[in-house]
């Protein structure tokens, strides 16, 4: 059930392009197993795509998949027209992937910029030698990296906690934080596990506009897990619906709201 | 200070602009901080970029006396957007960023505003829901363009556009006939006055106004180029025009914008400005800070900052006024700087402020005579947006907590037998805008302005004090005065007290009603093991309760010493449920407190309190920042307070 998108324009006048990421046939066990069954979607350049499912779909795993930390035993996965063999996850990063995770992962002692500077390690290129005597390229660098770390900031309006450490902040900020750090990496391909969990409705409407701006203004392609299903809907371009590890439904989200299969499997509901 | 005029006298805004261009074109005059760094402008610089923008809208048809409305935060694009409007001959109008809708669309239909210059996203969106009834306004030009990319941009332009049009365009000769063609008498600016009652109106300031009080105030407290001030106050209030616009201009001093709201205090320390203004709540908050981190230091600290803050209150305030001191005083108040006050003066961005000014409400004396005895210049000015700021200040040397100062220079002072304070000078404003009625019933022929306020000059020093607003100045039913401000004001003083309303007028006796602050209070509660869960349930705990009742008790003590109000001590008082806010009407966006509103939606609770009730049960409408409307409910707890009877003090 491949759908046939040609790169088009959105009718709020985003460009959607081709394909960036295609997973095809996705087979993932855990021993005797299942997680994820037979799996194919694709992810097109510039959307916003969401997978959404009850609690053990198979969504977080899935992403895990994408981000190169587990190796699925069947299927292949193509990123940017080419098949991505297996990888450790820093090299994948590399390819221009970041991530944020469900449970924060950011280090509790260093400052907001601090954290978010060590998104950048995938774009430096002096060595370590260089490095510590601070010698003229690796300063060069640095200010380089600064400036974009700075863009991020002022972009994220976290200016007034530049030099707080991580630990002293609220969850909601963390999260913030922790989207700034994933954005440093300039990836083309930006992985949010579940970036509203638990959060109040405002921090929600918050990270909702800061994703909507993020899209708009960097062109980043985003692929999202998340439980508030208004969220989804009003956020995704495309849904992909999973359930026992299985695709239940994959289309916009208008399409997602008239889907039988999925009204029944994320409500719970029997229907006549 | 010579003004240097190569040619005329300067009659405008511009004007200014290219004397400082010529005496100081290369030296700061904007500095911004953006992507962590201070970015700065030369005046050569700024005045590249002004007459950019100023050509580009030439170019989109801003003609002579156009109203241009300007709305955003300190920025100096904005602040460029003033002058630029100047140069054409049209007339800026700020408006304050965080006026609702209604507010905006207000003041773009009165001012019949044409163009808008917003600062971002937020500004667009209101400007836009504004207009959607205002056929008018042809054209919105934004700073920020972030969110906008999906907007109709059919009358949207970014302020980078409108200069890059200005920078290609061929009619400089044009601009510079319509800026050499301003007059002195020419609007140099238009500000909406809050006011505490009716529609706003809008404040027509001239060349003259605005030069003059520039010029005279300058003097007065010997501001230079090379001085530095930092702009967070809103754009819209006239203080901000005066200090950041007329005086920088004037003086060719540096104008230094925040990043952001939130960084306001770190960006005040990397700046250190060196002439600062800041209403009373400025320092309550920094004064707060630092004692509530006090408490937490460790025992030598502690000790270290209690005994020579003594030092300092007793022999600072004298160094600075430059009166006599012992030589031993003298040497225990430097090493008290090299301990304690430079470092806290550091930290709190005031170790280079030469004059500092504080403004817009009574300020307490605990709080003024703290950065006095740091030897913080700290002073008090009276003035309001129709004087174009200046009524009175305090010169150096002469400065009273209790008192605003002398007459500012230009300023003829007289009050009236009602008590109220009228003035004449310089900067009296022109009119109010299309409401002649309100101009005539405010300044009369011979140009003299009633203020509103009540007061009088003490005799000796010359200083003139003001007690209330004279129209809230009323009587109580035995005839004696009632200044419900005066009384309000000595409550705010305690940390606790945010706010306060005293009511009374024709009535046998005063009762009040009193906001706690909840960072105040709230940790206060903290180290008290009091526990609680919302802002309610810490404003009805007995011990808050008592501990304001301590507040009111002592307020009665204090003002039963004064013969002429002993009678508005409180009798009976009540601790709101909730922060009286501007969103509700309850109180002006600058924050003054609607006497007549609070008065009629918490009418049940005033009943009670002259009811002799214990305790009152009241439901309350409450508006949410989005606009969505919701009801809480309480039961509040009534007490009495402990009367000082004026027949024991006169019996004394």
């Amino acid at each position: 059930m491949k759908d046939q998108v040609e790169p088009h324009v959105t009718a709020d006048g985003r460009r959607i392009g081709g394909v960036l990421m295609d997973l095809r046939g996705i087979t993932l066990r855990f021993g005797g197993v299942e997680a994820i069954k037979n799996i194919s979607f694709d992810i097109r350049e510039g959307e916003i795509r969401a997978i959404i499912g009850p609690n053990g779909a198979g969504k977080s795993s899935m992403l895990n998949v994408i981000s190169g930390f587990y190796h699925p035993q069947d299927g292949e996965v193509w990123f940017r027209g080419a098949k991505r063999p297996a990888m450790k996850p820093f090299q994948v990063a590399r390819l221009g992937i970041a991530r944020t995770f469900q449970n924060i992962a950011l280090f509790d002692g260093m400052s907001v910029l601090d954290n978010i500077m060590t998104g950048r390690l995938t774009h430096m290129k002096t060595g370590l030698l260089s490095q510590m005597v601070w010698a003229g390229p690796a300063a060069r660098e640095e200010a380089e990296n600064r400036a974009v770390v700075e863009r991020i900031i002022d972009f994220l309006e976290i200016q007034a906690i530049r030099k707080t450490p991580v630990g002293r902040l609220p969850y909601g900020l963390k999260k913030r934080v922790e989207l700034a750090r994933a954005l440093a990496a300039e990836p083309k391909l930006l992985l949010l596990d579940e970036p509203m969990a638990g959060m109040n409705v405002e921090e929600k409407e918050d990270m909702s506009r800061f994703i909507l701006d993020v899209n708009d203004e960097f062109g980043t392609t985003i692929a999202l897990i998340e439980h508030d299903m208004g969220v989804v809907m009003d956020l995704s371009d495309r849904v992909v619906v999973m359930d026992y590890g299985r695709k239940i439904g994959d289309g916009t989200p208008a399409e997602i709201r008239a889907n039988q299969e999925v009204i029944d499997a994320y409500l719970g509901v029997a229907h006549d | 200070m010579s003004s240097a005029a190569p040619g005329a006298a300067p009659v405008s805004v511009p004007h200014l602009l290219a004397h400082n261009v010529a005496r100081h074109g290369s030296k700061a005059a904007y500095r911004e901080k953006e992507f962590g760094i201070w970015q700065s402008w030369t005046w050569a610089q700024a005045a590249e970029q002004i007459d950019a923008l100023a050509l580009g809208l030439l170019e989109m048809g801003a003609a002579p006396g156009d109203h241009i409305a300007i709305s955003g935060r300190n920025r100096p694009a904005l602040y460029w957007a003033m002058v630029a409007a100047q140069k054409l001959g049209c007339v800026p109008v700020p408006l304050y960023q965080e006026a609702a809708v209604e507010e905006i669309a207000y003041a773009l239909e009165h001012s019949g505003a044409r163009f808008a210059i917003a600062g971002d996203q937020e500004q667009v969106d209101k400007l836009t829901e504004a207009r959607a009834s205002l056929p008018g306004l042809e054209r919105i030009i934004y700073l920020d363009g972030r969110g906008l990319r999906r907007y109709d941009h059919a009358t949207l332009t970014s302020y980078a556009d409108v200069q890059a049009m200005g920078r290609a365009s061929g009619r400089r000769a044009e601009m510079q006939a319509r800026t050499d063609a301003r007059t002195y008498d020419d609007t140099c600016v238009m500000l909406y006055t809050s006011g505490t009652t009716g529609r706003p109106k809008g404040v027509v300031l001239s060349n003259r106004n605005v030069i003059e009080t520039s010029k005279n105030s300058a003097i007065f407290d010997s501001l230079r180029a090379g001085d530095e001030v930092l702009a967070y106050l809103p754009m819209a209030w006239v203080g901000d025009f005066i200090f950041s616009v007329g005086q920088a201009m004037w003086t060719g001093f540096c104008v230094n914008c925040p990043e952001s709201p939130d960084t306001m205090l770190t960006d005040l320390r990397e700046i250190g400005p060196t002439y600062f203004f800041a209403p009373p709540r400025v320092f309550e908050g920094q004064l707060t800070t630092v004692m509530i981190r006090m408490e937490d230091a460790g025992r030598v600290k502690k000790w270290l900052f209690d005994h020579y803050m003594a030092v300092a209150r007793r022999v600072g305030p004298a160094l600075l006024d430059g009166r006599p001191v012992g030589l031993l005083d003298r040497l225990r108040y430097r090493i008290g700087d090299l301990l304690v006050y430079g470092p806290l003066k550091n930290t709190l961005g005031l170790s280079r402020v030469r004059v500092g000014y504080t403004a817009g409400e009574a300020i307490g004396p605990e709080i003024f005579d703290f950065y006095r005895s740091l030897g913080i210049n700290l002073k008090q000015l009276y003035g309001q947006t129709e004087a174009t700021v200046f009524i009175t200040q305090q010169p150096d040397g002469q400065v009273r907590s209790d008192t605003v100062g002398v007459p500012s220079p230009g300023v003829e002072l007289r009050i009236a037998e009602n008590g109220e304070v009228f003035y004449r000078s310089a900067g009296t404003f022109v009119e109010y805008y299309k409401n002649p009625d309100s101009t005539a019933s405010t300044k009369d022929a011979d140009g003299w302005v009633a203020t509103g306020d009540a007061g009088f000059i003490e005799e000796g020093s010359g200083h003139l004090r003001i007690i209330d607003r004279a129209k809230d100045v009323g009587r109580m039913a035995d005839g004696a005065m009632f200044a419900p401000k005066y009384v309000e004001n000595k409550l705010k003083f305690y940390p606790d007290i945010l706010e306060a309303v005293v009511f009374g007028a024709g009535r046998a006796s005063c009762v009040a009603f009193i906001n706690i602050d909840l960072t105040a209070v709230g940790n206060w509660a903290e180290r008290n093991n009091i526990a609680y869960s919302s802002y309610q349930e810490l404003s009805q705990h007995p011990r808050v309760l008592d501990l304001v009742a301590g507040h009111v008790n002592a307020v009665n003590a204090s003002v039963a010493t004064d013969p002429m109000l002993a009678g508005c001590q409180i009798h009976r008082f009540l601790v709101l449920h909730k922060e009286l806010d501007a969103d509700d009407g309850e109180m002006t966006r600058s924050r003054k407190v609607r006497r007549a509103v609070v008065g009629d939606k918490f009418a049940d609770l005033i009943a009670a309190l002259y009811g002799g009730a214990d305790q009152v049960y009241t439901e309350t409408e409450v508006t949410y920042e989005d606009g969505r409307k919701g009801a809480i409910k309480a039961t509040l707890a009534i007490r009495d307070a402990v009367v000082v009877t004026p027949a024991r003090m006169a019996a004394e």
